[in-house]
């Protein structure tokens, strides 16, 4: 298993060198979804997104513009109040628990706070990735298959953390268990990595790890690449494309050299907007 | 308001607390003729009396080997007691805690079937339940079992809401299932905080047992009240001193093993 995802990858990097074809598949189709509590704050509305293979697409906007609600509802850690989640050819907006686990499984989800189980080692922490192919027992006595291991053997040692295998994750740096998080997001062997903010308690230098781990994959691997982010130069820069939210709505979705100070301020407001409107 | 003005306020509020409190002490100390002067002055002439009986003599310790017997069966009490009511709570707090709960029903009940056990005293247990039981082990054992269960579900739940939430939502977004989750996601952050409250439980409970067994006649409590009873300070004063021991030692272990797993 391992040596198929890292071969596939040459022969994927290949294809993706090529500029972006309009015809790419299609891996999520996001259709007039919404979210809300209380039937009066609308968190989200009308989002009409479609991400393709192996692209990488930022989301930007304010605190509590709905960034991580709407990447939350992709894979139903939060139920949209309505709309459409196609994923990988497949509606998984009313799946039950039994299939829309083997959907997020292939769903690759990355945090702030990295979310990793601190007092296991790297190496178990990345092989809980293969849960989502394990029945229950296997995955409660840690039954992995040598390919499994290989796999996360491989992918740790790709992003740089082969002398860090037997640690445990409460000794690392945040850098470090943000790899841990991405190895375990990869080692699922995902179509789509959801990624919450994932650089937004790292200091520059290892953001900029980071962030050039993540193009990597969305290049080199073909995986579908959604991060929220809070800088917008960070999306600049590493994006095919942003789409910005603004109070619940997409207000931009586009490629990062059409991101205007216009659209930039449609975004996140100007200070004046923000007194008058809150 | 100024600076000056809220920190003055503060000052008054503080004092006020103060003349209140010692206005109850000494209001409550009139109403039940209770004299500190009086109670501190008593204090030598009580040790003395304590030193002049309590000291074991060579005849209590013809009865070492009884008195053994009876506190080791009170220590296998507690352990047990504390043990089982630990396994029982897992699965209530399982149940109870925000992270892990299955849906909000199973999770209020829980909490509320752990809330009762919990407000009912461990010798108020023993008294209900010698009613139902006699003057049998079994009465001393569900009485600490109920006590421990109740508090450590409590227990267990905050260890559980404290330390887990991340490795939940991430585990559960990878297609985990639940028993993998809780297995894999949170037992590993939460078993050495929850072990070092089972041997709290352990500690506590062989003082309890003691009292329990005063009210239920089994173990060192029965032996405490029959030498009680008999006005045989000297036996008295062997259980007291080898319960302490037996106290200092479990909790010395208790430390050290807690200190090792954390």
């Amino acid at each position: 298993m391992a040596t198929i995802t890292l071969e596939r990858t040459e022969q994927q990097a290949d294809i993706f060198s090529r500029p972006q074809s309009k015809v790419a598949e299609t891996v999520l189709q996001l259709t007039d979804v919404a979210k809300t509590y209380d039937k009066q704050t609308m968190i989200l509305r009308n989002i009409d997104v479609a991400l393709h293979k192996g692209e990488f697409v930022s989301i930007i906007g304010k605190s509590g513009a709905g960034k991580s609600t709407l990447l939350r509802c992709v894979n139903r850690m939060i139920e949209p109040t309505s709309g459409e989640i196609v994923f990988d050819g497949q509606n998984i907006t009313h799946l039950k628990k039994k299939e829309l686990r083997k959907q997020r499984a292939k769903i690759g989800m990355i945090f702030q706070h990295y979310n990793l189980v601190s007092r296991l080692t790297v190496f178990e922490n990345v092989l809980h990735g293969r849960f989502g192919y394990k029945s229950t027992l296997q995955g409660v006595l840690g039954l992995y298959t040598e390919e499994e291991k290989q796999l996360a053997l491989t992918i740790l040692e790709k992003l740089g953390m082969q002398e860090h295998i037997y640690k445990r994750c409460d000794q690392l740096s945040g850098g470090q268990k943000q790899r841990v998080g991405i190895a375990r997001a990869l080692v699922q062997e995902p179509t789509l990595l959801l990624c919450d903010e994932p650089i937004a308690s790292l200091d520059p230098n290892a953001s900029k790890i980071i962030m050039d781990h993540l193009k990597e994959i969305s290049q080199s691997m073909g995986i579908t690449v959604l991060v929220n982010l809070h800088q917008v130069d960070v999306a600049m820069k590493y994006s095919d494309r942003i789409i910005g939210l603004s109070h619940g709505t997409k207000v931009f979705d586009d490629v990062p050299s059409r991101l205007s100070q216009f659209a930039i301020r449609d975004i996140y407001g100007t200070d004046v907007d923000e007194l008058i409107t809150e | 308001m100024t600076g000056t003005q809220f920190l003055r306020k503060k000052k008054w509020t503080m004092t006020i607390v103060f003349i209140i409190l010692i206005a109850l002490t000494y209001g409550s100390a009139a109403l039940t003729q209770f004299n500190l002067i009086d109670g501190l002055a008593s204090i030598p002439a009580t040790i003395a009396w304590m030193f002049s009986n309590l000291i074991p003599t060579a005849a209590s310790f013809e009865n070492l080997p009884k008195v053994l017997g009876r506190l080791w069966e009170t220590i296998i009490l507690a352990i047990v007691a504390s043990t089982t009511a630990a396994i029982c709570a897992l699965l209530f707090a399982m149940l109870g805690a925000q992270t892990t709960q299955v849906n909000r029903f199973f999770g209020v009940t829980a909490r509320f079937i752990a809330s009762v056990f919990r407000n009912i005293p461990v010798v108020a247990w023993a008294l209900i339940l010698v009613i139902s039981f006699g003057h049998h082990i079994l009465t001393g054992y569900f009485a600490l079992f109920f006590s421990t269960f109740g508090f450590l579900v409590r227990m267990f739940i905050e260890t559980i809401d404290e330390a887990s939430s991340d490795g939940v939502e991430a585990l559960t977004a990878s297609g985990a299932t639940y028993f993998q989750m809780v297995v894999k996601g949170v037992l590993p952050d939460t078993l050495p905080q929850m072990l070092s409250w089972v041997f709290y439980m352990i500690e506590t409970n062989i003082r309890s047992a003691t009292l329990v067994g005063i009210l239920t006649g089994t173990g060192i409590g029965y032996l405490f009240d029959l030498y009680y009873k008999n006005l045989d300070y000297a036996m008295l004063g062997l259980i007291t001193i080898l319960i302490i021991v037996i106290v200092f030692f479990i909790e010395f272990t208790s430390n050290s093993v807690r200190r090792a797993i954390s």
